[in-house]
């Protein structure tokens, strides 16, 4: 899978959660928390959606290192390496 | 009509799901309201046979009104206006957790979402939903072009028609909900003598708990640190009964079962504080599968009548990268509200040290008319006894 796939993998999860980000031009380099209102709901549901579409288990200990979207598309890329 | 709240006093019914002649029993949706909060599905409350429909679909009607007329055990009833449970089933079975999200196939571009932003009653997207039909494309015949549950099974795909650029899917004006909860809250405030008391909680063990417990489960099981925390004052308020009911008519009835009313944010601003039922009686894990149901539901549709107008005590919790604390305004009729603050690493004294841990304060604001506040104080001090025994609750 590409970063471009995973990107699109990523936003289309991103999306299930928060439908009305869709409208949104979000900043992959950005923290997701600055651009959205997602809470942490929202985050456990975007990794369970991530989890659905990849197979990769995003363990609770690494929640903080997946601020941006480019964060969540790298840490997906070592994984799936 | 029911009183979704106390900001409500009038609702549009959007759609009958029952006509006369059709057996009803308890629990069964029989209608969808138009309320400030958005559109909610009416239960029923009794077992009988619908006598006759007194209520016009697109019609705004006071709460109080008879919606309809049903026959059951040779009594002629009116299905609506019903009261909060004092004594709900003993053993609650939470809901199913609705899965947040459909399976994501990784494509090169995201599809559009399907009928989001387009005024639709939640028994509509539901059925929408399970016919792949795409909202956008329906012709609503609903109050203000809402589709409804006919519309999708009789209508399918129309003349297409491009979905609204509203960042609130399920047709509430933010404007109205802000004028609710300014409604609400200047009743409460003019209604409700209002003291807070709060106390700082030191969160090490229930977070070492909530790490063990999250490594050793699926991602789709985890556990948010409310969870756990939502248990506890439900717990807490088994013995402080004083703090947890409602008012009815010019006195407090203590309720014996927690409906512990979860406040969350919708997109867009304002909020809603649907109830848990049974809280009291689930374990954390049922409470989260419960919690994350409701949190879905309040956000895209289909909360239930009975989760407005049955909570018997509030939490409010602003979440990380908030404020240290909030002091929360009581929702009529209820007599209590806790509010929860960040969860931040403080300086902490342990065995005569400084030590840095993290900590929540708990805010609780009560009804000077039911207790005071050494009663509170009392509360948040089981509360924070509990929370340092995670593993028992």
């Amino acid at each position: 899978m590409t970063p471009d796939d995973l990107m699109a993998t990523v936003k289309h999860a991103l999306y299930d959660v928060a439908p009305e980000l869709e409208d949104e031009d979000l900043a992959a380099d950005r923290p997701l928390r600055d651009q959205t209102e997602l809470d942490s709901m929202d985050f456990l549901n975007l990794a369970i959606a991530i989890h659905d579409a990849t197979g990769i288990d995003i363990p609770e200990a690494d929640y903080p290192k997946l601020q941006s979207l480019d964060d969540i598309v790298g840490y997906l890329g070592t994984k799936l390496h | 009509m029911p009183s979704l709240g106390a900001d409500m006093d009038a609702g549009t019914l959007v759609e009958w799901l029952i006509k006369p002649g059709d057996d009803v029993h308890h629990g069964d949706i029989v209608a969808v309201v138009e309320t400030d909060k958005g559109a909610i599905e009416v239960e029923i409350f009794d077992d009988g046979t619908v006598k006759s429909l007194e209520v016009p679909v697109g019609a705004k009607v006071p709460v109080g009104t008879v919606l309809a007329r049903i026959d059951g055990k040779g009594e002629e009833k009116a299905p609506e206006a019903k009261p909060a449970r004092a004594a709900p089933p003993p053993e609650p079975q939470p809901p199913a957790p609705v899965p947040p999200v459909a399976k994501p196939k990784p494509a090169a571009k995201a599809p559009a979402h399907v009928g989001e932003g387009v005024r639709a009653s939640p028994v509509a997207r539901k059925r929408a939903q399970e016919l792949g039909i795409d909202l956008s494309g329906v012709e609503g015949t609903g109050p203000e072009g809402a589709v409804t549950l006919k519309d999708v099974e009789q209508g399918g795909p129309a003349a297409a028609k491009a979905p609204p650029k509203t960042a609130v899917a399920r047709g509430i004006k933010p404007a109205d909900m802000r004028k609710a909860i300014a409604a609400a809250m200047a009743r409460s405030n003019r209604e409700i003598p209002h003291y807070y008391v709060s106390l700082d909680i030191e969160l090490t063990a229930l977070s070492d708990w909530l790490a063990a417990e999250n490594g050793a489960r699926p991602v789709q099981d985890r556990l948010l640190l409310i969870a756990p925390m939502l248990k506890a004052v439900a717990l807490a308020l088994k013995e402080v009964p004083e703090l947890n009911g409602q008012w009815q008519g010019e006195r407090f009835v203590p309720m014996s079962d927690v409906h512990m009313g979860v406040a969350i944010a919708l997109r867009g601003g304002g909020l809603i504080a649907p109830a848990i039922h049974g809280a009291d009686q689930m374990r954390v894990g049922s409470l989260m599968a419960g919690l994350r149901d409701l949190t879905n539901r309040t956000r895209k549709g289909g909360l239930k009548s009975s989760e407005l107008s049955d909570p018997t005590f509030t939490v409010t919790s602003l979440g990380e990268d908030s404020a240290d604390s909030v002091s929360p305004i009581i929702f009529p009729p209820q007599a209590a509200i806790l509010g929860l603050g960040a969860i931040r690493r403080r300086p902490w004294v342990h065995d005569d040290g400084l030590v840095v841990r993290p900590i929540v304060t708990a805010t609780l604001g009560a009804d000077h008319r039911v207790s005071d506040g050494r009663t509170g104080g009392r509360f948040l001090r089981f509360l924070a006894d509990l929370l340092q025994e995670p593993s028992k609750l």
